[in-house]
Parts: C-alpha cells; sequence; structure tokens
C-alpha cells in the first residue's frame, strides 16, 4: 500500500515514537540511578540525567563483588543465567523439533491421543502447575541444580506445536521426492527438514533464551542455594535486604547488565529472527 | 531400462474408498505409456503404487523381472517427476540432481559427470549454482526432470508433470519430454488429464474411469475406435455426439421414433449412436450419403476457432446439442435448419445399457 498524505505519515511517526518513549523512560531511569550516588536515589527526587559514577558504580559490581548488596558476584550469576537461558532454548527446541518430526511423519499407534496430550500441556504453563512440578522436582532431588532449574522449563508444548505447524506446510511430495533418493526418514531430517527449519529454530532460539532469561518465579522457588543464583533473582534478593536500604546504585546496574545479553541475542539474530517470522522457505 | 506389469492391482483407502479396482496393464520395454481419464479416476494413486509410494491392497506389480510389492520406492530403480516438481528448496540445482546418487554412494567424480551430462541435455548448466526459487517454472520443470535423469533409472513416472505451465511452455516441454524419452528409451508411465498431452506423448493410452480401465491402445486406435460410450466422450476435442437411437423399420431412429438415422447393422433393439463433430457433413443436395446418418439441425451458435469452425445446434427429439466442424469463414444465422449426413464406416454404435461398443 502506498500512501501519501504528510498529516498520516506525521500521526503515524508520532504513535511510534511516543511507544518508543514510553518503552525506553524505564529503562533510562534505571541507567541514570546506576551512575548516581546511593544517597541520591532516596532524596526523594529521582535524577534524569546521568550522575558521575558510572565508572565507580560499575567498577564496585565488578571488583568489589556484590556481597554488600547481599547477592553473590555478578559473574556467577550472569553465568548461572546464560546457562539457564539456553539450557531452556536448546533443550526446548531439540525436543520439540523432534516431536513435531514424529509426530507429522510417522503413523505409529496412538498418535493422535498424543498429539492432544501435548497440545494440552499449552493450556498449563509452569505458573499454573507450579506446585506440582515444585512436588515432583523436589521429590526427585532436584532443588538447587541446574537440572532442576531447567528441566520443568523445557517441557512444554509451544514449540513442538509451531514446528508441527510448519511442517504441516512442507509439500507432501518433497518427503517423497526424498524417499525416492533414497533419504531415510532421519536422512529426510537431517539433509532437508532441518535446514528449511532454519530460520524458525532462529526466531524460537530468541524468544525463548528471552524467556529464560526472564525466569523468576521458577528459579525463586526451587534454588535456596545461592551458587544456582539467577541475575533476576539476585535483584529481587537485593531489593529486600533485610534491616538496611537497598543499594539502588547497584541493583539499577545490576539490571542494566541483565538486559545486556538479551539485547545481543536480538541485536545478532535479529536478521534470521525477522525472516523466521514473516517467510518460509519453500 | 525394464518392463512393468500390473495384474490385477487393486487400491483401497481407508474407509473402504476403492481408488483402483483390478487394473492389468502390460507395459514393453522403453514403452510411453500415458494413463488418461478425468480428475479423482485413480491416475496418480496407480502411478503411486507403481513408485511404491502407495502401498498395494490387492494384485501384483513387475518391475523388469521383480514382484516390488514390498520393495522401498528407492529400491525400485524409478524415477518420479511430481506436478509440483518437489524441488529441495535450501540446495542448489547441482545438488537437487546429484542428492539421489549421493544417497546410494555413487562415486564424487561420477555423480560430476552425470549431473553435468543431464544439464547440458536439459540445458539448465548455466544455473547449476541456483537455487529452485531463482528460476522460472520452466527451467524448474526442466531441473525436476533433471533429477530423474541422472538416475538412469528403469524407469520414468510422471505426475501430471506439465500442469503447472502456461500454455505455450506446456506445448514446448511436451515435445522436450517425447524426445528425450526417445533418446534415452527409458520405459515411462505418465499421468495427465489432458486428452491432448495423452494424443501426442503416447505410444499407448490406457483410459481411465472410476478406478477401471476402459480401453488401452495407440492414440490413433482408441480416437478412431473407442471402446466405450466412456472414451468416446472423454478422447477428442469437441466431444464426439452420442445419440440415444432405438430400432425402427429399416433402421435406427431417435428416441420419439422420429427421423431416420441410421441403418442398424446390430439388430438392437436400443442403442447410442456415436458420430464425431469432424465427420457430420452437409448432405449435398439435402440427400444423405447411401446407407449412412441423416439429421436435420437447427443452428444455435456458431463458434469460429481460427483453423475452423464448430457449428452447435439442436435436432428436434434430441435432449444434447450436436457440434458439426465446418470451414474457418462459415457463417450460419442462429435458426437455420441444416440437413447433415456421416458415412456408415464413422458411425460408432454403443451398447444403451453397458456403454460398450459394438461394431468393429
Ligand atoms: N489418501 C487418500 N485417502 C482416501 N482417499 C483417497 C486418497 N488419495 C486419493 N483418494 C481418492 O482416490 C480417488 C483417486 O484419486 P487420485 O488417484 O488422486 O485421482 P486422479 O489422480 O486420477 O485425479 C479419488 O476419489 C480420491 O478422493
Ligand atoms: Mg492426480
Amino acid at each position: 500500500m502506498v500512501e501519501n498524505r504528510p498529516w498520516l505519515t506525521f500521526f503515524s511517526h508520532f504513535i511510534l515514537l511516543a511507544g518508543v518513549v514510553i518503552v525506553l523512560f524505564p529503562v533510562w531511569v534505571a541507567f541514570v540511578a546506576s551512575t548516581h550516588d546511593p544517597r541520591d536515589m532516596l532524596s526523594g527526587v529521582v535524577p534524569l540525567w546521568p550522575g558521575d559514577r558510572f565508572i565507580q558504580n560499575y567498577y564496585e559490581i565488578f571488583v568489589e563483588g556484590m556481597a554488600k548488596a547481599g547477592a553473590p558476584p555478578i559473574g556467577l550469576l550472569m553465568m548461572n543465567s546464560l546457562i539457564m537461558a539456553l539450557a531452556i532454548a536448546i533443550g526446548k527446541i531439540a525436543i520439540s523439533i523432534i516431536s513435531a518430526f514424529a509426530i507429522v511423519y510417522f503413523r505409529f499407534p496412538l498418535r493422535v491421543l498424543f498429539f492432544w496430550l501435548i497440545f494440552i500441556t499449552l493450556m498449563l504453563p509452569v505458573e499454573v502447575r507450579i506446585l506440582p512440578t515444585f512436588e515432583v522436582t523436589a521429590g526427585l532431588g532436584l532443588l538447587n541444580s541446574y537440572t532442576g532449574l531447567t528441566l520443568p522449563l523445557i517441557a512444554s508444548a509451544t514449540a513442538t506445536f509451531l514446528f508441527r505447524q510448519f511442517y504441516m506446510t512442507i509439500p507432501e511430495e518433497l518427503s517423497e521426492a526424498a524417499r525416492i533418493d533414497g533419504a531415510g526418514p532421519m536422512k529426510f531430517f537431517r539433509d532437508i527438514l532441518l535446514p528449511l527449519s532454519r530460520t524458525n529454530i532462529a526466531g524460537l532460539f530468541v524468544i525463548l533464551f528471552i524467556y529464560g532469561w526472564n525466569q523468576y518465579l521458577w528459579p525463586l522457588l526451587v534454588t535456596t542455594d545461592e551458587g544456582y543464583y539467577t541475575i533476576v533473582i539476585s535483584i529481587q534478593r537485593m531489593v529486600s535486604v533485610p534491616d538496611s536500604e537497598p543499594l539502588w546504585h547497584v541493583i539499577m546496574a545490576t539490571v542494566i547488565l541483565a538486559m545486556i545479553p538479551p539485547v545481543l541475542v536480538v541485536v545478532f539474530m535479529q536478521r534470521l529472527f525477522i525472516k523466521g517470522l514473516v517467510e518460509t522457505e519453500k | 531400462m525394464a518392463t512393468i506389469l500390473l495384474d490385477q492391482v487393486r487400491k483401497v483407502y481407508a474407509g473402504n474408498v476403492e481408488a483402483v479396482k483390478g487394473v492389468s496393464i502390460d507395459i514393453a520395454d522403453g514403452e510411453f505409456i500415458v494413463l488418461v481419464g478425468p480428475s479423482g479416476c485413480g491416475k496418480s494413486t496407480l502411478l503411486r503404487m507403481i513408485a511404491g509410494l502407495e502401498e498395494i491392497s490387492g494384485g501384483e506389480i513387475h518391475i523388469g523381472d521383480r514382484v516390488v510389492n514390498n520393495v522401498e520406492p528407492a529400491d525400485r530403480d524409478i524415477a518420479m517427476v511430481f506436478q509440483n516438481y518437489a524441488l529441495y528448496p535450501h540446495m542448489s540445482v547441482y545438488d537437487n540432481l546429484a542428492y539421489g546418487l549421493r544417497n546410494r554412494g555413487v562415486a564424487k567424480g561420477e555423480i560430476d559427470s552425470r549431473v553435468k551430462e543431464a544439464a547440458r541435455i536439459l540445458e539448465i548448466g548455466t544455473f547449476l549454482d541456483r537455487k529452485p526459487r531463482q528460476l522460472s517454472g520452466g527451467q524448474r520443470q526442466r531441473v525436476a526432470m533433471g533429477r530423474a535423469i541422472v538416475r538412469q533409472p528403469a524407469a520414468f513416472l510422471f505426475d501430471e508433470p506439465l500442469s503447472n505451465l502456461d500454455a505455450k511452455l506446456r506445448v514446448q516441454m511436451r515435445i522436450e519430454i517425447k524426445r528425450l524419452q526417445k533418446a534415452l528409451g527409458t520405459t515411462s508411465v505418465y499421468v495427465t488429464h489432458d486428452q491432448l498431452e495423452a494424443m501426442t506423448l503416447a505410444n499407448r493410452l490406457v483410459v481411465l474411469n472410476h478406478g477401471r480401465i476402459e480401453q488401452i491402445g495407440t492414440p490413433l486406435d482408441v480416437y478412431e475406435a473407442p471402446a466405450t460410450t466412456f472414451v468416446a466422450g472423454f478422447i477428442g476435442s469437441p466431444a464426439m455426439n452420442l445419440i440415444p437411437v432405438k430400432a425402427k423399420e429399416g433402421g435406427l431412429a431417435l428416441e420419439t421414433g422420429e427421423g431416420l438415422l441410421a441403418p442398424n447393422g446390430h439388430g438392437v433393439a436400443q442403442a447410442i449412436l456415436g458420430v464425431r463433430p469432424e465427420d457430420l457433413v452437409l448432405a449435398t443436395d439435402g440427400v444423405a450419403a447411401p446407407g449412412g446418418l441423416s439429421l436435420e439441425m437447427t443452428v444455435i451458435a456458431v463458434e469460429p476457432v481460427g483453423a475452423e469452425s464448430y457449428v452447435h445446434g439442436t435436432v428436434e427429439g434430441l435432449k444434447d446439442d450436436i457440434v458439426m466442424r465446418a470451414g474457418p469463414k462459415t457463417d450460419y444465422a442462429p435458426g437455420s435448419r441444416l440437413k447433415l449426413t456421416a458415412v456408415p464406416e464413422k458411425l460408432h454404435i454403443f451398447d444403451a445399457q453397458t456403454g460398450a461398443r459394438l461394431n468393429a
């Protein structure tokens, strides 16, 4: 659609800019807060321009550690978050791509039943089944472990469903041509289905990485050992330190740091991600 | 190179849909067989059973000297060309051609020379590095053909390979396929619903209807002596005129009893009389050909198609319209009455109940 109406252009840009401001403002405030002296934050007026303690505050986090603020070292937190986000993203994609393959391309007994079982879990995200899931995880002795942190979040149907929908759009003749060309099911999966799913995998990876990185409720429940804290949890811990004022400059600097990996993932995978959302190579 | 033998082949789909009802065909080595019939008659099903993509519910399929009922498609030594080409979208043209050979463990040098040779024959050498989506429809079609050729199979199977192309390209590729098949001498089974494609490509035609064979024969045999009213109506364009008739003293007449149409050489009480549009001619001076057909038509419309015209008209007492082929600049006013005739050798008589051909 090609429109040439100046006021429409102005109006749509105004809406977009307003949206950007609304989204960016809290981020800006967080960044500003991370560059001020902690006392500035408690003075009652939230500063809107960066202070002079940028280097000092971040130096404090990295070198002196965060013990003062009531949290484990930032490196450990980042590493835990990274492990969790990667494990969830990779685990989910691996499992769902294989189960979608089975459901679409194989005729096994109770296939439809399995599909519906998977489908129903769509309606049961972790938040809904959190108590029984915790019960099971605890029963298996998985509290305070990476497995306990990630496994229950890997088991969900969204990705399976997405891949199934994608496979259904691939013409049946393609698998038949491969069959005639002497490619068995696994070869077909590896040589044809996987390369064709590339953009879908990339798009899903971005979404799942952020989903895993931002997990809050679940890690809060299953980790009591500080060695397994994620960065998101640490922020919560620092905000609710007992018997003292929260160290807002440290908290906000952590917040800023916590945002960087997801942003990097989006930036580097953006091209593939957009492609995965809007087109499929057929 | 191989013969293909179908022996009472049947296909029953889930839900008791019988798509193919006992089909037997004996295909000679190097023969070009065309399966033709209306949509849904079971052509694709039959072809896919030969390919091994569809299980065989009954009967046997032999390729060469072995029964292949339980042989995997890859091991049947066949290659298939699909209607939508089914090229691997993420692979280059070269890899599309080479993929099947690599899976078979053919040596690298051999693969390269076979791919290059196929590319040369099909004139696709200049875009071996491109992806399928960077090709036009006709070029994709060639790549699909190439993928079949490099395999050097015992048989080619085609499922309506030209129906996604525009008219001009279709004619061009039709000629190309014919030429290629002749040059390679590979046994071929070709499925189409387009009777023109069927007539021009086939050594022998197999006309299918509702999962059964109506007739097998060379294109001209089928055209000149259709075995059933179905074949008579399906092969030929415009279709053969089919006129229900009954016996009357002195010959066959319209069912209303009006108008003497033709002699009753077979002594039947009722029959279907068939006459092709090009066999109908104006009766000179109003006199019918001796012993031939005679009817009077009222013109509805004349369709000029360039090299010839088709005159559509009604005959009193007859439900369906009659079509006659005439010269290029024919111009009859609607409503004019024409006396038509046809020589007896050009008349086809079919059984009124079974539709089977009665005259030799
Ligand atoms: N997988 C299937 N399941 C059930 N019925 C089918 C299936 N495939 C085809 N059929 C039916 O079998 C008949 C023949 O189909 P097909 O061989 O595709 O026809 P054609 O290729 O001649 O148009 C049709 O009536 C079709 O509905
Ligand atoms: Mg078909």
